[in-house]
């Protein structure tokens, strides 16, 4: 990517980047732009460069931020109608430290309504476009960010990946989306979805510079009790994988799935082939149990976390409302998209008293085992390959009648979150009628820079 | 016919006394403050804000544990527990449903009952409403308070146990140091499930909430065993349901029945990482406990006091160290101490006295004078009012005596040179000479004239015993 200095002035990669926006606004990637702040900022740094004083490594480099983020710049809406004239006053620990190497944020991008989707028509605001098929969706939740960067406006964006919402628009958009290993950059900050799944990450157009974005935001903050000390220390090549061999889940590109994302994923193991890697097919028949424990777990968390919508100090309070019940009653039913709705009722139910044990937390015992499968699978490979979706990006209004059918889109994507485990979306190639296929790679906890290693030995370039 | 028993469980919530809150960085101190002054966007439930737990917090946890002799768990987790109210932002209150930090124990009652304690946890505080006419405004300045609630085993059997119970509690945790105790600021609050029963089957309990005075406590069982009792006498049955405290009718009614009870939706907290505790930091915790109210009873017991007056003192800790202290120095000096302690500094007005001034090596000093009739009993008592005086804590008690002028002349000496001065006095003729001829009663006459020419200070026994010798 881009930076500013002496002759590349922050103020014109700042104004191109919006000349861009707005050439590409009816994909409505973004939500709200930041057009004078952003102008704003690039005139300081430029005016620091001129000065010689230090402007950090992403100098004047505009980046676009999911509207989950809170930064004191516009609204932090999340895509819900109850946030959606939210003014926050703090800034997330991620967009603190991206912006204190000097990256400048250009506008905020759409999402499903709390990151509650795999396609972004969940949003209040409406849905967002595939970068490579307007009637198509650009996957979710993190659609906006992805078609941000896959569009050229940006060369990277922040998202987050609660069940896939990181890698699966990176491959319906063919970007690189990073979801670290849980606890590798603070969520302070960010609209919390599930909190022990929520992982913050990023877009970038090729591993490199989503690895320099992902050195800037990891680390330990005392603001989130779950991060884990700063292991993102390694230049990119030092990253070795120990064994040089890599598992091919072989369920991932069985029965029900596309041809043509089966083949791309063959394609791709064979680059890896090539590339000095030994790949094995394996089996691992817990995975098929992981959408049904993450669509307890989830969601009981998700209820917990959208109880403070309540109406009262902050958001949108219903009109209607006449007293303390109506408050929370209209409230919440205005300001939530009828997906967050049926996920705080699927959440409710599996916490209520008689349904705990039977639901939660035998879910969670599944979970564990799930964790064990995974550890025994990383005792032989250094990471795991399969598809990010089973198909390539669906059309626009396809899967909205039929909510299971969504869920099952997010088949490849929630066991690596369930686990806590880093897992890439990398582009794998096309389809015949040109809609990107990407590539999953999963590893152990930590391994984040070993798999972007894997990645960027067979990158296109 | 039996008689009822009555058998009493109680839960108190304790604020802790740390400087922020339990999950924010933000003044825990909202005595006197602004409405809503206390917030961080934490307490405030802004999105995206997470739970930091206060590990002075937990310090004070242990030490309410190990105050009440219970297992401390090495391992505890927090869960969420979800109801909709605006006093409580999140939505729902992070508390220890299923991992408690504090395990088992047992509070030693002072009339040598025991209660059991089941478990205690900590959790964050709720905010307040007040209510108006059509609208009620909320504060968040109580909201994320640490507390712990204390829950005790149904081992109490009486209105007077349970408030004997409840008053033994906020001794423990005022010597533990882990609260301001200021039952009127609602540092303690107490929740008490009462039932009755003629068998040994326990019967249908009904729980009095949010009592704040140990007199309400007592008050509220009585109540209440008055009320069960009529109910089962005529057939009736009690129902299992929170029940309300009016102070102004002294009467408890129905709030909430066990129908209507709310399901808390219980799930671990995601946000707060376990807390795991080594041996060794709960051991050093343990080696840091002051003495607890137990400990002194037993320490008191040689002095003899009655127990109202040991009662009295061991209610403030640091008069219990100083006695104990004087015990240690001299014990046979201690008794004194004990007096002073519950018949002068108790019996003031106003005990806004600050009773860290004197030291234990003062107090042995002010009642050594008194022993050595350096200092009679009653000066001694004014030499105590003025060493609980900020201006006096450089001066040693004999120092204040003798700027008190109160010193008691037990020179021979100089006593003898004034009792001859006062023999010599023309109006004390007659008595000396009556004294010198039997008539006893004189000798009063005398000694209140060298008392007054001592200024006081002359010790009236000596003075007594110097003229007998010299008029025989």
């Amino acid at each position: 990517m881009k930076i500013a200095d002496k002759n590349t002035k922050a103020v014109d990669l700042v104004r191109a980047a919006l000349e861009k926006a707005k050439e590409y606004e009816d994909y409505h990637a973004f939500i709200s732009m930041n057009e004078a702040h952003a102008l704003e900022r690039a005139r300081e740094i430029d005016a620091k460069i001129e000065r010689g004083e230090p402007v950090g490594r992403l100098a004047g480099v505009p980046y676009a931020l999911k509207d989950n983020f809170s930064s004191p710049q516009g609204h932090t809406t999340a895509a819900a109608k109850m946030l959606e004239d939210y003014p926050s006053p703090i800034t997330a620990t991620a967009v603190a430290k991206i912006e204190a190497e000097g990256a400048i944020m250009i506008g905020r991008t759409n999402l499903d309504a709390y990151a509650h989707g795999g396609s972004t028509e969940n949003s209040y605001f409406g849905p967002t476009s595939n970068a490579y098929d307007k009637e198509r969706v650009a996957g979710g939740s993190s659609g906006g960010s992805a078609v941000a960067v896959a569009l050229d406006i940006v060369p990277f964006a922040l998202g987050s990946d609660t069940g896939g919402s990181i890698r699966q628009p990176a491959s319906f958009n063919g970007v690189v989306g990073v979801k670290p290993t849980y606890g590798t950059v603070s969520r302070y900050g960010v609209v919390a979805m599930a909190s022990s799944t929520d992982t913050m990450g990023c877009f970038a157009k090729n591993v490199e510079d989503a690895n320099l974005v992902m050195s800037i935001m990891a680390g330990r903050d005392e603001k989130d009790s779950t991060t884990l000390a700063d292991f993102w220390t390694k230049d990119l090549t030092e990253a070795t994988p120990k064994q040089k061999k890599i598992a091919l889940i072989k369920d991932s590109i069985g029965e029900g799935i596309d041809p043509e994302v089966k083949s791309a994923i063959e394609n791709y193991a064979s680059k890896l082939k090539k590339a000095g890697y030994t790949v094995e097919e394996i089996d691992m028949p817990i995975l098929k149990y992981a959408l049904a424990i993450y669509y307890i777990v989830v969601p009981a968390e998700i209820a917990s976390n959208l109880s403070r919508y309540d109406g009262i100090r902050y958001g949108l309070r219903s009109s209607e409302a006449k007293n303390l019940d109506s408050v929370y009653n209209m409230t919440r039913d205005e300001g939530f998209m009828p997906e967050n709705k049926r996920r705080i009722m699927i959440g409710n139910f599996v916490l209520s008293s008689g349904f705990f044990d039977a639901y939660y937390l035998k879910a969670q015992k599944a979970r564990t085992l799930l964790i064990d499968a995974y550890n025994k699978a990383f005792e032989k490979y250094d990471a795991l390959l399969c598809p990010v979706a089973p198909r390539p990006a669906f059309k626009i209004g396809e899967n909205t009648s039929d909510p299971l059918q969504m869920y099952l889109e997010d088949v490849m994507t929630v066991p690596a979150s369930l686990a806590g485990l880093p897992a890439m979306s990398v582009p794998a190639g096309k389809s015949k009628s040109g809609l990107p296929i990407g590539a999953q790679l999963v590893g152990p906890r930590q391994s984040d820079q070993i798999l972007l290693n894997i990645a960027a030995s067979v990158e296109d370039k | 016919m039996s008689e009822y028993k009555i058998t009493i469980g109680i839960e108190c919530h304790v604020q802790l006394n740390t400087k922020t809150k339990l999950f924010s960085g933000v003044d825990n101190d909202a005595v006197d403050k602004e409405p809503n002054s206390c917030v961080s966007p934490i307490d405030y439930a802004l999105p995206g804000m997470l739970p930091v737990l206060n590990k002075a917090a937990v310090e004070k946890a242990v030490r309410a544990g190990l105050a009440m002799n219970c297992k401390i768990n090495l391992l505890s987790r927090f869960d969420r527990k979800h109801y909709y109210y605006p006093d409580l932002p999140k939505g729902y209150q992070i508390s220890q449903m299923y991992q408690p930090i504090i395990g088992a124990g047992v509070v030693h009652l002072p009339d040598g009952s025991d209660v059991k304690i089941e478990h205690a946890h900590l959790e964050e505080d709720a905010g307040k409403l007040s209510h108006f006419g059509n609208y009620s405004l909320v504060d968040l300045n109580r909201a994320g308070t640490p507390l712990i609630e204390i829950v005790s085993m149904p081992d109490i059997h009486s209105a007077a146990q349970a408030r004997a119970y409840c008053e033994e509690l906020h001794r423990l945790m005022m010597y533990a140091d882990v609260t301001n105790g200021d039952l009127y600021q609602g540092n303690m609050r107490f929740d008490v499930n009462i039932s009755i029963s003629k068998t040994d089957e326990l019967g249908t309990r009904a729980e009095i909430k949010n009592l704040n005075s140990f007199r309400s406590v007592e008050r509220a069982v009585e109540y209440e065993y008055k009320r069960q009792k009529a109910l089962l006498e005529k057939g009736e049955k009690v129902i299992q349901e929170t029940r309300g405290w009016n102070d102004a009718t002294g009467k408890t009614t129905s709030q909430r029945s066990k129908e209507e009870a709310q399901d808390y939706r219980y799930m671990p907290e995601p946000d707060v990482p376990p807390i795991v505790l080594e041996q060794s930091y709960v051991d050093k915790v343990a080696a840091e406990m002051p003495m607890m109210p137990a400990d002194y009873r037993s320490k008191f017991g040689v002095l003899n006091l009655d127990d109202s007056a040991r009662e009295a003192i061991i209610n403030y800790p640091v008069l219990a160290e100083r006695l104990a202290e004087v015990c240690d120095k001299n014990v046979n000096l201690a008794p004194r101490v004990a007096n002073w302690f519950a018949s002068v500094l108790l019996a003031e007005e106003n005990l806004d006295k600050d009773f860290t001034l004197a030291t234990g090596a003062e107090l042995t000093e002010l009642s050594e004078m008194v022993e050595k009739k350096e200092l009679s009993s009653t000066a001694a008592k004014d030499v105590l009012l003025e060493m609980y005086d900020h201006k006096n804590t450089s001066k040693t008690p004999h120092q204040l005596a003798k700027e008190m002028n109160l010193l008691q002349e037990n020179d021979e000496n100089a006593l003898s040179q004034i009792i001859d001065e006062v023999l010599q006095m023309p109006e004390c003729a007659k008595a000396a000479e009556d004294v010198r001829n039997g008539e006893m009663k004189a000798i009063g006459f005398l000694v209140g004239q060298v008392m007054k020419k001592s200024q006081g200070k002359a010790n009236p026994a000596s003075v007594n015993e110097l003229i007998r010798n010299k008029l025989s």
